[in-house]
């Protein structure tokens, strides 16, 4: 008798949906076992986080607060990596956009009378994200540069200009004691729902199912699925590979630029320190949970920013440090990784040989 | 002469940790093996460091601890990878994420209850440099001499490291699993031990590196200690070319930038602090663009052919 | 066979499954030394298999070696190395970057911690001038040609003192006189007193190298014989076990109008040295034009201009008398040119998409598969159903993904796409490689039934055989250029072998 892997003949859709949820269960798990080393009780702490995200209107309307830029990053982020292009760079495509909508905000009034401020804002974010993103994707499709680095790179440069705008040209001198720039007219706010949480979260919603209808129903959509799959193929088959690359991952830019800017828009209404705690790098743990499937990201976002609300109560509760939700966060990847092999592989017991049937050799 | 010496001294401190963790990196990656998780392995490594040194007094025991932790998170990385076959980006962004939010973690933790139980703040014992005293005479020499143990142990392991990669039968065996793990594999070669061995003795390196600048070049912990270099790090393991000898010049190199921001602003230059914050990581763009545009011209010179892909031997 | 000595090797009731197939079954083999043994058989007989359990490659589930009369326990190459045997595979195992005396020595555990290169160079002189095999030992593998670098195998085999060498379908990558060149080692190999086995499935390497023969089919022993004693079509029949039709029933060709033609056309291949030089043909509707020659002369690149995936440095590329010179692929798509690439899975296939998928990629930018932007899921699942049924592709359900599919299925999907869109010009580049008779039945097939509905077929085969059975007239391609154009009906294999290996040039037809 023997254990042996397998590589399988078709895809288990058992293996798909079972996957994510055993490794929420053994990040769990491994969370609790930390707590206890740390002196909390996990049950507790558990449903301090639970009651934290969810069990007040308040707490709903904050863990809607971070799931949406944590939605529309993740939606950026999961175009990019259908395509095989890793963009670590959300987090700087999300503050580019916060900063164009901020600049649209504080210095276009002149040009954009009443409500056409606000869209003036986002559409500048959006752009500004798409832009963001694209230089790093022409420098990959033109010269072969690894996107790794360079969306990394530039997220430290944008998050070093921002600061540099909020701290200098653009800085408030009322301050508030806080380090930003003047707050917006209302013209520019985004209509709020709940508490804190505003409206874009029908935006992020509603850009989910587009997305998913783009890429299983459209025949751009179709050609992106063989980019991804293969590049060589889609240029056989006279797919224009170099410039729809360039175009899907400003695509995923403008979703994180939008991100950006509904969260000056809607949030802070200024562009000041904070704007983004992580969201970019949070992203890619939800598209890789989503598996890359636009219609599961907005479960995923919720649930993570439910994490990261529940973390953020913990603290208050039960004195345990911020971090918590994020390392909880960190966890969920490594069984999920790991869980990745059994959706190629099966485990299979080989039964034990049977008696030899090779026939006698004939004496000579 | 003394600006420049200053300079140097402090670019060769800089680059202490960037070349150790750079060199950790190529090892691995010459497996075959993608880590992108440097970043979160010297946070961790330079946090273990200094939380032991803190409460043991040992800078050895703080070394060990340090080297320890991070074999044991490229043990991860190697596992989820090799036998796991799981994405080897996520995968090393995966301990990039945990490595960052766990060293927060403690480093709000484990601190002593005087301290609110953080460790930002705290001085421990650190590594001091030193140097004979003729040395110290000499201009820009003393810059070389002016350094700590670890510093001058990277002088040794910079030849050392080459020699072992093209000179040696175990190097031969490294560069060919990270080539053609078919053809290492069907020579005899383990090209799974292999890969787990050099993806572990690259996190040690990693983590090593981490300690240094928790341990001397800072010295202490801040959540931000790192700064980014375990990203430049990788950025400097593909201007190297693979090749452990050439990693000090990229060390030097940003740790030159880093020593001139580091003047430019004591002298009170006028550009914004922030812009002068940027040159390091827009120069790892700049470098990344021309290493890559020469690499096409030259052809020959790349990374090890196999980098990132799974291996298995029944695969059909 | 009356003979009381040992036998070098011996292989018992070897059986060894994989999901879904016996590879082998209670294979029983024996060979003595100075002897030379093909295995013949067709794709997926179980040759490679039964030559990777004997070099420690794959463990059997049953069965037992016995090297020199005594029990083998060969569970890795090491272990099989130790017992003298050595394998030259059909992909080489040789890392391109290093050069050859590193490839030697790689995976030695003899060799110091610092190895002494002069010592191995000169032990590999020495070996190189005993057994004719002649190469720079500087040189990296990337720089060799690939008989040149069939010779650092044999060489590695050799410095190992290999005593068994295994030689994985030796032939398929040489010219004809390179054949000889191998036969002429293997002779001085068993005149030391070596043993070989021949893994192939080519009738003529068969007579020319061996002794003894032993035919496999579908995993089992269903022959064996000496090679004195027994002919090409009996082994044939042996392999197949049917009488193979060694000619296809072809309708003489009714040649019409010219589909395509090159003039003077000149190209780089990927390293930036010229791969096609002065290229001129044409080709006409209702034709099969094959080109003949040993890979890496140019066919890839020749098929590439062609279907507008590399730029021409000079020349001119006419598409029914249109000018399509380096116009995008895309435009020539549109002019009803189809392409059977030479990489079927990476290339030809995408095997991580559904078999309807990859059915409709060539047709999914118009109706009625697409409706503006959009993709029309049920259109394409009913395209996807009509060509499975037509053209037999097996598979469990259109929306299984490609690469679960066999070898055969995968090229019959390709085929089946490529066909349903082409109008004017199909290009073949290796069709036939690596399927089994039946598949590669269906592939002739298809060609020959194109050509009869009018297209011109350009067809691109390492095998003379099978190019000169399937063509109308063939071309020789040799280091970029056209050495001669003849009518199949007329010409004669060896003047084309010798073109193939750049010995003398002709004006054809």
């Amino acid at each position: 008798m023997k254990l042996l892997f397998e590589k399988r003949k078709s895809t288990s859709v058992p293996a798909l949906i079972l996957v994510p949820i055993v490794s929420f269960l053994v990040s769990l798990v491994l969370t609790a076992l930390l707590l206890e080393i740390f002196g909390a009780n996990p049950f507790r702490t558990f449903a301090a986080m639970a009651v934290g995200a969810f069990g007040s209107s308040h707490g709903f309307a904050e863990t809607l607060v971070k799931a949406i830029p944590l939605m529309m990053t993740g939606l950026g982020v999961a175009v990019a990596f259908k395509l095989k292009f890793w963009n670590i760079g959300a987090e700087g495509q999300l503050t580019m956009g916060g900063v164009a909508a901020a600049g649209a905000a504080l210095f276009m009034e002149r040009f954009l009378p009443g409500r056409s401020l606000l869209f003036g804002a986002l559409l500048g974010g959006l752009l500004a994200g798409a832009l963001w993103a694209g230089v790093p994707a022409l420098l990959k499709t033109s010269l072969k540069v690894d996107e790794t680095l360079v969306t990394l790179m530039m997220n430290y440069i944008a998050i070093l200009y921002s600061e540099f705008l909020y701290y200098g040209p653009w800085r408030d001198p009322k301050g508030y004691g806080f380090p930003g720039s003047r707050m917006f007219s209302a013209d520019a706010w985004l209509p709020r729902i709940m508490g804190r949480a505003h409206a874009g979260i029908w935006v992020a919603v509603a850009l989910a199912i587009i997305l998913w209808i783009v890429l299983k129903r459209t025949r751009w959509g179709f050609e992106l699925q063989i980019i991804g799959a293969s590049q060589k193929a889609a240029r056989y088959q006279g797919i224009a590979v170099e410039r729809n690359i360039v175009l899907a991952i400003m695509l995923s830019g403008a979703l994180c630029g939008l991100a950006g800017a509904f969260e000056v828009t809607g949030i802070s209404h200024r562009l000041q320190q904070g704007l983004s705690i992580g969201y970019g790098y949070t992203a890619i743990i939800v598209a890789w949970m989503s598996q890359l499937n636009p219609l599961a990201v907005p479960f995923v976002a919720i649930a993570l920013a439910a994490l990261a609300v529940g973390g953020d109560q913990v603290q208050m509760v039960m004195g345990l440090p911020a971090a918590m939700g994020v390392v909880m966060q960190g966890l969920i990847l490594f069984p999920m990784l790991a869980g990745s092999l059994f959706t190629e592989y099966r485990l299979s017991v080989v039964k034990p040989e049977t008696k030899s049937v090779c026939p006698d050799p004939v004496e000579e | 002469m003394d600006f420049l010496t200053s300079v140097l001294t402090i670019t060769i401190r800089a680059g202490t940790s960037l070349t150790i963790a750079t060199i950790g990196e190529i090892l691995t990656e010459r497996s075959g093996i993608l880590n992108l998780g440097v970043e979160g392995i010297m946070l961790m490594g330079a946090l273990s460091a200094f939380a032991t040194v803190f409460y043991t007094h040992s800078i050895v025991l703080g070394f060990l601890v340090a080297i320890v932790i991070g074999g044991l998170l490229a043990l991860l990385h190697a596992f989820l990878t090799t036998t796991m076959r799981a994405n080897q980006v996520v995968s090393g962004l995966s301990i990039t994420l945990f490595g960052t939010g766990f060293s927060s973690f403690l480093g709000q933790r484990l601190g002593p209850a005087t301290n609110n139980f953080r460790l930002v703040g705290l001085r421990a014992e650190r590594i001091v440099p030193f140097d004979p005293e003729w040395i110290g005479q000499v201009p820009l020499l003393s810059a070389f001499s002016n350094q700590d143990i670890i510093t001058y142990s990277v002088y040794i392991l910079l030849p050392l490291s080459w020699f072992f990669l093209y000179k040696t039968r175990p190097g031969l065996w490294l560069r060919s699993v990270g080539e053609d793990p078919q053809t290492a594999d069907a020579m005899g070669i383990d090209v799974i031990k292999t890969r787990y061995f050099y993806t572990i003795i690259g996190g040690m390196l990693i983590a090593l590196g981490g300690a240094h600048l928790s341990l001397s070049y800072t010295p202490g912990w801040s959540e931000n200690i790192t700064g980014g270099r375990g990203w430049i790090v990788i950025a400097l393991v593909i201007f190297s070319m693979w090749n452990p000898a050439r990693a000090v010049w990229g060390a030097l190199l940003f740790g030159g930038i880093n020593a001139v921001q580091f003047r430019l602003q004591a002298s009170g230059t006028s550009i914004p602090a922030n812009f002068l914050n940027m040159l390091p990581y827009v120069g790892t763009i700049v470098v990344l663009v021309v290493m890559t545009w020469w690499e096409a011209l030259s052809k020959k010179v790349g990374a090890p052919a196999a980098l990132g892909t799974s291996y298995m031997r029944e695969d059909k | 066979m009356n003979d009381t000595t040992v036998p070098k090797i011996e292989m018992r009731n070897i059986s060894k499954a994989f999901p879904g197939v016996l590879a082998n079954d209670c294979v029983d083999l024996k060979l003595r030394k100075g002897e030379v043994l093909a295995l013949l058989g067709e794709n997926g007989a179980g040759k490679s298999t039964l030559m990777n359990v004997l070099c420690g490659l794959y463990r059997p589930d049953r069965g037992e070696i016995y090297i020199d009369g005594k029990h083998a326990e060969i569970h890795s190459p090491r272990d099989a190395q130790k017992y003298g045997i050595g394998m030259v595979h059909q992909h080489f195992k040789l890392v391109d970057s290093m050069n050859v005396l590193e490839n030697i020595i790689l995976g030695l555990r003899d060799e110091p911690f610092v190895p002494d290169l002069k010592r191995v160079r000169d032990r590999l002189v020495d070996l190189a001038n005993q057994y004719h095999l002649d190469v720079d030992p500087n040189a990296s593998i990337w720089q060799l040609s690939v008989g040149e670098q069939q010779r650092v195998e044999i060489l590695k085999l050799l410095y190992r003192n290999a005593e068994i060498l295994i030689l994985d379908e030796p032939t398929a990558v040489l010219t004809p006189q390179e054949s000889h060149e191998l036969n002429r080692v293997v002779h001085v190999m068993k005149r030391e007193g070596k043993s070989a086995i021949f893994i192939t499935h080519k009738m003529e390497e068969v007579m020319e190298f061996s002794d003894h023969v032993m035919v496999l089919r579908k995993g089992k022993v269903v022959a064996e014989a000496n090679t004195a004693e027994t002919t090409p079509r009996e082994l044939a029949r042996m392999m197949v076990g049917r009488d193979v039709l060694f000619q296809i029933e072809k309708k003489p060709a009714n040649p019409g109008k010219v589909v395509l033609e090159l003039s003077h056309i000149e190209a780089l291949g990927d390293r930036g040295l010229p791969a096609l030089k002065d290229i001129s043909f044409q080709l006409r509707a209702g034709e099969i034009f094959g080109i003949a020659g040993v890979a890496g002369n140019g066919q890839k690149e020749l098929a590439e201009v062609v279907t507008g995936l590399r730029r021409s440095t000079r020349g001119k590329l006419q598409i029914e008398g249109k000018d399509m010179t380096n116009r995008l692929p895309l435009e020539i798509i549109h002019r009803g040119v189809a392409h059977i690439p030479q990489d079927r899975t990476s290339v030809g296939a995408v095997g991580d998409l559904s078999v309807a998928s990859n059915l409709a990629m060539k047709q999914y930018r118009s109706r009625p598969l697409a409706a503006g932007v959009f993709l029309l899921p049920k259109k394409v699942l009913d395209l996807a159903r009509a060509l499975i049924e037509k053209f037999r592709i097996s598979t469990p359900s259109p929306a299984t993904q490609v690469k679960f599919l066999s070898g055969g299925n995968i090229q019959k999907t390709i085929l089946a796409r490529e066909i349903g869109a082409a109008r004017t010009v199909m290009v073949a580049v290796y069709p036939s490689r690596g399927l089994d008779v039946g598949a590669t039945e269906t592939v002739h097939r298809q060609l020959v039934s194109q050509r009869d509905a009018g297209l011109g077929v350009l067809f691109f085969s390492e095998d003379l055989d099978e190019l000169l059975q399937i063509s109308d007239r063939v071309a020789v391609l040799f280091e970029g250029r056209i050495m001669g154009i003849f009518d199949t009906n007329t010409v004669n294999i060896d003047h084309i072998g010798m073109l193939m290996a750049g010995m003398g040039e002709e004006e054809g037809a």
